[in-house]
């Protein structure tokens, strides 16, 4: 499949918008999953999907044909998601679709029901991830849900690794911190 | 066999990244730190991927959204509209004053820059001054609190860190721009550590004040920020010391 990017973004750079169209249709769903998971809704990851393939139809000269187009356009991506979570959070004024704020901590509704402390789970693990910082829930993400190594995580989101590493390290520990009893419920 | 392993031990383990030599031999030996694995283990999986599953002709209707934006005009995406307005003017006083480094009269008896241009550059050097000293009080003022005891309240320090942001990213494009890479470096460094103060909680403890003091430490930011006060101090004394007529 790399192999086969790299011929349409050589197209695509000569001017064949039907290749960056193949691009676009054939990692569109990656790259929209990939921004879902790190904005958290559905309108912001849209917006970023947009946004980082605009970004690359506008980088394409700077694309290294050893490189494969998928790595390039989820790191593309994955910047754009993370600018958009600081921008949102410099304006945390403004209507985010599905948030209204934390939810609050409820140990002491949930049911003994495994069923039941799975769903209350997937709440608290939603109001814990939004609590996030930007650059944790990002680099918590790429980690945890992506595979991606702090060194990638780092050279994505122009940190160095340390800085990555340690937004990777407080992501758990908050994590943990919210969801500890929970897990034990509903996974022991 | 050396200590236990800690918590950053125990994730970069989790992950497979690089970390302490002898992790591995550490946990099949310690049963107190392969609990404590097994339990790190036991709270990750239950981070689950909730990401919804886009319809088959997701790729289709994403070109179709995105084609009528390739010939279209850039704009700078994300950037909060009611912030342009101060941010432009800062960023045209900043770009001004840097690139009138390579554009000073040379020296003789034609006129200086106009009195009009003198009071706008010494604006500008109190503003970028000013924002790296405002930048630099907070981060003092967070490295300083206590280490021990309970949380103590940010509010203050976090809202004050919220108004520097957006100045702070206007300046170091614009230093960016201008090919002042050490400055719009220290910016970005800065910005990332006044984002996060910014969006973080409203309490620290005692451990993240210890954290925020070493990434601080880590990355010399304190000296890196005082270093470029004086280097924009001087470039200001430069301008504003009267030519001499040889």
């Amino acid at each position: 499949m790399a192999g086969e990017d790299a011929a349409f973004v050589e197209r695509a750079r000569a001017g064949d918008r039907e290749a960056f169209r193949f691009l676009v249709e054939r990692h569109g769903r990656n790259v929209y999953r990939l921004a879902y998971r790190i904005t958290g809704n559905q309108g912001d990851a849209e917006d970023v999907a947009q946004e980082a393939f605009l970004k690359a139809y506008r980088s394409l000269d700077r694309f290294e044909s050893r490189s494969n187009f998928s790595t390039w356009i989820y790191r593309i991506a994955s910047n754009c998601a993370y600018d958009q979570l600081r921008a949102r959070a410099r304006r945390p004024e403004d209507p985010i679709e599905g948030e209204q704020g934390p939810l609050p901590i409820e140990s002491e509704g949930a049911s003994p029901e495994r069923l039941a402390a799975g769903a209350d789970l997937r709440r608290q693990l939603t109001a814990a991830m939004r609590r996030l910082t930007p650059a944790e829930r990002t680099a918590f993400v790429l980690r945890h849900h992506e595979g991606r190594s702090i060194a990638e995580i780092g050279a994505a989101l122009g940190l160095d690794t340390s800085a990555a590493k340690h937004s990777v390290f407080r992501a758990v520990r908050k994590l943990r911190a919210a969801l500890q009893p929970l897990a034990q419920e509903a996974l022991g | 066999m050396s200590g236990h392993l800690s918590e950053e031990d125990l994730v970069l383990h989790h992950y497979g990244e690089p970390g302490r030599e002898d992790a591995a031999a550490h946990l099949e030996a310690c049963a107190e730190c392969c609990a404590r694995r097994d339990a790190l283990d036991r709270d990750l999986l239950a981070v689950v991927d909730e990401a919804p599953e886009p319809g088959e002709r997701y790729g289709a209707e994403l070109w179709a959204r995105l084609e009528p934006r390739l010939d279209a005009p850039r704009v700078a995406a994300f950037q909060p509209r009611r912030l342009l307005l101060p941010a432009a003017l800062a960023a045209s006083l900043v770009l001004a004053f840097l690139l009138g480094r390579h554009t000073q009269s040379p020296p003789g008896p034609s006129p200086g820059p106009s009195a009009r241009a003198a009071h706008r550059e010494r604006v500008l050097m109190g503003a970028v001054e000013d924002h790296l000293e405002r930048s630099r009080r907070v981060l003092v003022e967070l490295a300083g609190a206590p280490t021990q005891g309970a949380a103590v309240n940010i509010s203050a320090e976090r809202a004050w860190a919220a108004n520097l942001v957006a100045n702070s990213r206007i300046y170091r494009q614009s230093a960016a721009r201008a090919g002042e890479a050490r400055l719009a470096d220290v910016l970005d460094e800065l910005e990332r550590l006044l984002v996060e103060i910014a969006n973080g909680p409203a309490e620290m403890g005692p451990e993240d004040v210890r954290e925020l003091r070493e990434r601080i430490e880590d990355r010399g930011l304190l000296f890196k920020v005082k270093a470029l006060q004086s280097q924009v101090r001087e470039r200001a004394q430069k301008r504003d010391r009267p030519r001499t007529v040889s």
